[in-house]
């Protein structure tokens, strides 16, 4: 049993729950604004309400995972993409106080203010997490210590930009499925109308940023080629997002949203395993890139966390599926509410 | 100030000190839902209720802000202190992991109830949901504390090498997890800053009824409040002095260099005192206006008079913490803790006796206290953190060589003032939406309310 593999797997499943989870947030954040009147608003907010904390912890927990398996990904990547990760952190306090400020007063300025800082942190937050992806998938400089060997604005390179866009659509259109499981009337009609531009959207960012990881990424596609069967996996993942206005036009928003759910993950997965065994690929120098051996922890410490893991985990799917079970169905406003 | 380290630990204490504020009121403050709650479950009265829902609302707030500063020191280790990171991934990180599963998906999750599932949950699903919140933060400050008294007191690790690019690195290994998680100065701070944390709670809970009963307000509500609080808070600081001095004996054991920093103690020597207070004249080695008592440092440390307790001239220069700030801290903090002491126990004799509802003095006196344990803890923290230095990992390795080699000073000025602007809007806000719901008060239930519903239960 390769514990490093393990690992790799392991944190890829809690970034994936990161994006699946927080990422309907997000997506129900970009879309905020466009949604007039207090009330409508209020229900947008409540309908993430008790979940978007929880849904937080999964970036939280991955975070502290990479740090705990493979802390040299962790050191040279957050030190490395410095005013990214700090500006990443200030749309993240941001977005969390606006949630938890808005409401709190009846005046129209705060909540308006409120309103705005929520609906752009939310699509900052998903492009800066694209953009880092973006980078990732290219490669970065590093050096033979294995630190960071380029600036702030080597990050905003045009391809890691046109991941971030994506990201920013991916979320949209998963949000938007959300809100119409979670809204009835008036509301969920409007949402509904806009879910398909939301699709077109997204697929016009995923084909351009297909194209251009076909061109100019070829190390992301070298597994693919090696292995064939692995291409079931995009025929899969095409198939989920086909399946989502189908399942809209059938009215099984539950169906459609599960769909959303798994073209994420198929997603995540083509990425994961263009990777492997790299997590930080170096470019011009791939000799320094991070892998899942060398970036690792002691074999001892990968145990260890694997039992923590293994204790762990049933709790917290365990947790999150009564918390979505408790708070199932349409969203109602009461005093508690935001 | 172009040197990047030096910002960057202006920053961390700057980052770590605000974020200090939440996490224990959170944890005090779920101490006394649970026994609100548990009152309401167990008298089925509706004030209890009313209590509860209107400290929900205080404890949502304080666990949001938490939360938002928390994730900011998570990646701070990362961004700021990339060669500490690297050094201690293997242990520090593992603890850091844990608190995340063990701990934040399960505050996180009974959160959601607490807040929000009053109408969506039985009474008893919704105290046990109280109960799991406040064990998550509990279990969430074990994880964080293990993690940092590692740093105070490495146990259950050995030094390794790992190859990277042709080059040969140092870093930290478990070896025994257990003797990592048990390391020896883990639970006594634990200990330590969790009874803090409940005295951080209480005197929240004590200066709001307080400040209601001073304005004629909520009268019956601020009552129980105070009466709960009060003994929640004469509870702990009582408790704390001997889980403080346990704490303190730990340090002689363990880290005798910040001991001697705590009392200005230069030369190993029998009979050793005890400041009550002074300043520290480093250069000269001596205590300027001071008072104090002969033999009690000994005493309190050997439980004997004559015994030696080792000095900072024992260590080497270069492995000495900055003594007069470590002691100033650390005398205050203790002051504070004799100060609570005595107002909760004064304010205890004084309910017992039926006179403190009444006593408007006593009440003015107890409004400002919420400050003192906040104050107590911050002092605390500096004590044990500026003690630990010049060590980031206590003798293994130096803070200035834990920082990130990448990270200029121009990008940590950036962040400096970053957090500063957010950290204090953040907080202007926070003490406002904290005074509006502290003035709005409690949804008070009216005569006519009371029989509505009963009529409501009445006709099914």
């Amino acid at each position: 049993m390769d514990l490093n593999i393990i690992w790799f797997v392991l944190i890829g499943v809690l970034l994936s729950g990161y994006a699946i989870l927080d990422g309907f947030d997000l997506g129900v954040g970009a879309l905020h604004l466009l949604v007039k009147g207090d009330i409508n608003r209020r229900i947008m907010l409540n309908s993430i309400g008790p979940v978007w904390d929880g849904n937080e912890v999964w970036l939280v927990t991955g975070g502290g995972a990479l740090f705990a398996a493979f802390p040299v990904v962790y050191a040279t990547v957050f030190s490395g993409f410095y005013i990214a990760f700090m500006l990443l952190l200030v749309v993240l306090i941001f977005r969390a106080v606006a949630i938890e400020f808005r409401s709190k007063r009846e005046s129209k300025l705060w909540r308006q203010s409120w309103d705005v800082s929520f609906s752009l942190s939310s699509i900052l937050i998903a492009f800066l997490m694209g953009v880092a992806l973006g980078n990732i998938i290219t490669g970065i400089p590093l050096d033979s210590h294995g630190e960071y060997a380029g600036g702030f604005f080597d990050l905003l390179n045009p391809y890691s930009i046109l991941v971030g866009i994506t990201t920013v659509a991916l979320f949209m259109m998963h949000g938007s499925i959300y809100v119409v499981m979670k809204t009835e009337g008036e509301l969920q009609e409007k949402i509904k109308g806009w879910i398909n531009n939301c699709i077109i959207f997204f697929v016009i960012c995923y084909v351009t940023t297909t194209m251009a990881t076909l061109i100019y990424i070829p190390h992301m596609v070298a597994h693919f080629k090696e292995y064939p069967l692995l291409f079931s996996i995009a025929i899969l993942n095409m198939l989920a997002i086909a399946n989502i206005p189908r399942e809209i036009n059938h009215k099984n928003y539950f169906r459609a949203f599960l769909s959303s759910c798994a073209s994420i993950a198929s997603l995540l997965l083509i990425f994961a395993i263009g990777l492997f065994p790299n997590i930080v690929i170096s470019q011009p120098n791939p000799e320094y890139s991070l892998t899942i051996y060398n970036a690792a922890s002691s074999q001892k410490t990968l145990w260890i966390m694997l039992i923590v893991a293994i204790i762990g985990v049933p709790f917290v799917l365990a947790y999150t599926l009564s918390i979505y079970w408790i708070f199932r169905g349409k969203v109602k406003i009461d005093n508690m509410s935001y | 100030m172009n040197d990047p380290e030096l910002i960057a630990r202006l920053q961390f204490a700057f980052t770590v000190g605000f974020h200090f504020i939440f996490p224990p009121l959170s944890i005090g403050l779920g101490i006394l839902l649970i026994i609100m709650e548990g009152l309401y479950l167990k008298t089925k009265n509706k004030l209890y209720e009313n209590m509860t829902k209107f400290w929900v609302k205080i404890f949502a707030l304080t666990f949001a802000v938490g939360v938002a500063s928390g994730i900011v020191m998570e990646f701070e280790f990362g961004t700021n202190w990339a060669t500490y990171s690297r050094f201690v991934g293997d242990v520090f990180g593992s603890a850091l992991a844990a608190e995340g599963i063990f701990a934040f998906f399960l505050e996180s999750g009974f959160l959601a109830i607490l807040v929000f599932g009053w109408n969506k949950v039985s009474p008893k699903m919704h105290f046990f949901s109280t109960i799991m919140v406040t064990f998550g933060a509990h279990l969430s400050a074990v994880w964080i504390i293990v993690a940092n008294s590692w740093q105070q007191t490495p146990a259950g690790y050995h030094l390794a090498t790992y190859e990277l690019g042709g080059n040969i690195f140092k870093r930290a290994e478990i070896t025994d997890f257990w003797a990592m998680v048990f390391n020896p100065s883990s639970m006594d701070r634990l200990f330590h800053t969790l009874v803090g944390s409940w005295m951080a709670g209480a005197f929240l809970v004590i200066s709001v009824s307080a400040y209601y009963l001073i304005k004629n307000k909520h009268i019956e509500f601020a009552k129980k409040g105070l009466t709960i609080s009060l003994i929640v808070a004469a509870f702990s600081s009582v408790l704390q002095l001997f889980v403080g001095h346990t704490s303190a004996v730990g340090v002689a054991k363990n880290q005798p260099a910040k001991l001697a920093a705590f009392e200005a103690h230069y030369d190993s020597s029998a009979v050793a005192p005890l400041y009550l207070f002074g300043w520290v004249d480093d250069k000269n080695q001596k205590v300027d206006l001071g008072l104090q008592i002969p033999g009690l440092l000994s005493y309190l440390i050997y439980g004997d008079f004559n015994a030696k307790v080792t000095g900072l001239n024992a260590f080497d220069k270069n492995d000495r913490p900055p003594v007069n700030l470590v002691f100033q801290s650390y005398h205050f903090m203790v002051a504070l803790g004799f100060l609570m002491i005595g107002i909760s126990i004064i304010g205890l004799i004084l309910l017992w006796r039926k006179k403190l509802f009444e006593n408007k003095l006593i009440l003015k006196i107890l409004v400002p206290t919420v400050i003192l344990p906040q104050l107590a803890l911050q002092l605390g923290w500096i004590s044990a953190e500026v003690g630990r230095q010049p060590w980031i990992v206590y003798g293994l390795l130096r803070t200035k060589d834990a920082f990130s080699k990448t990270v200029s000073s121009g990008e940590v000025w950036f962040s400096m003032i970053l957090f500063t602007l957010i950290y204090t809007l953040l907080f202007i806000l926070f003490l406002f939406l904290l005074d509006r719901k502290i003035k709005h008060g409690p949804d008070d239930i009216t005569p006519s309310e009371d029989i509505y519903t009963d009529k409501k239960t009445i006709l099914g």
